[in-house]
């Protein structure tokens, strides 16, 4: 009993060294740190910094969750809202971006979920876990692409295209993806924010770009560079 | 390694730039398998073109609405006057 209770003692112990560590590597990489601490001790002008760098970020990322512009309005005064109420409680635990950007998702998912009549719905949904057991849909429609994606970008019609098809994945998906890959927050990160396991975040990642690859290359692919996928029937020497 | 199988670990061969030089089957079945590889360089891209793609900017007249609303609650909060905070 006595070892057992050394050995989580010493855990404790490296487990408390670790997390300092964890937040001096933050806070030496967070960039947005010192606006922080300047408007906690009531530096208004400091925040107001804070709120130009990350509005039009907190506006996009509410406008691809709701697909709405007075709600993602809505979402960004409650979110400068919420931080001005909680200006205190911010302990360095990850970086200001992640800690502002994990406010705005949670407002953004709230109303979401209002607005479908789902009050009670967590976003660590057992039916949609279940559904990340199933096996993973096979590409498809496989084909190159007419442009590359910077160019693409630039024409107009793209806009539409994305957001509709980042409208149809579903929440769950659509707000990792968004998260991940469109805000570049880290697997880790992301878990936290939406305070779900590591391994949800990736098959959520995984299920939403697939989605998204085969939507995109239906629209964007060359239908004479058209593949045919032969799956697992298709072993490969190695 | 099967499709399947690089399906699977699709993630890391997109995220990790090292993967494939790690993971020396996924490099050696990609070689080997057009179709998987125009689904990994599809994936790269519908990636790409969400980052590039779209940038949100919120109406101007929102923005100085929203702002004077926060300027309210920071005051109400610090108990600062306008004056006291700009001098």
């Amino acid at each position: 009993m006595i070892v057992v209770a050394e050995e989580y003692s010493l855990n404790n112990s490296r487990k408390n060294e670790l997390e300092s560590l964890i937040k001096q590597k933050i806070s030496v990489d967070d960039e947005d740190l010192p606006l922080w601490q300047e408007a906690k001790d009531g530096n208004f002008k400091a925040f107001q910094e804070l709120m130009n760098r990350f509005q039009n970020r907190v506006y996009g990322l509410a406008f691809r969750i709701l697909n709405n512009p007075q709600d993602a309005e809505d979402i960004v005064q409650q979110t400068f809202l919420t931080l001005v109420e909680q200006i205190d409680r911010y302990r360095g635990e990850s970086k200001v971006k992640t800690w502002i950007l994990g406010i705005a998702t949670n407002h953004a998912l709230k109303l979401l979920r209002k607005r479908k009549g789902q009050y009670y719905t967590s976003f660590n949904d057992r039916n949609l876990d279940s559904i990340n057991h199933e096996p993973l849909p096979h590409p498809e429609y496989i084909a190159v692409w007419r442009d590359n994606p910077e160019n693409l970008a630039t024409q107009k019609e793209l806009k539409i295209l994305l957001s509709e098809s980042l409208n149809r994945l579903e929440e769950a998906y659509r707000t990792v993806f968004i998260l991940r890959d469109i805000e570049g927050l880290s697997t880790e990160e992301t878990a936290n924010i939406l305070d779900i396991s590591l391994s949800n975040v990736k098959i959520r990642l995984l299920r939403a770009r697939l989605q998204l690859r085969e939507d995109l290359t239906k629209k964007l692919g060359i239908e004479a560079t058209r593949l045919i996928s032969t799956h697992s029937e298709h072993p490969i020497s190695k | 390694m099967t499709c399947d199988e690089l399906l699977i670990a699709l993630n890391e061969v997109v995220d990790s730039e090292t993967a494939l030089e790690i993971y020396k089957e996924f490099a050696a079945h990609l070689s080997n398998c057009n179709p998987c590889q125009v689904v990994l360089d599809n994936i790269r891209q519908t990636i790409t073109l969400f980052q590039a793609g779209q940038e949100y900017h919120m109406p101007p007249s929102f923005q100085e609405k929203y702002q004077q609303i926060i300027e309210s609650k920071w005051d109400e909060k610090f108990h600062k006057s306008k004056n006291e905070k700009n001098s």
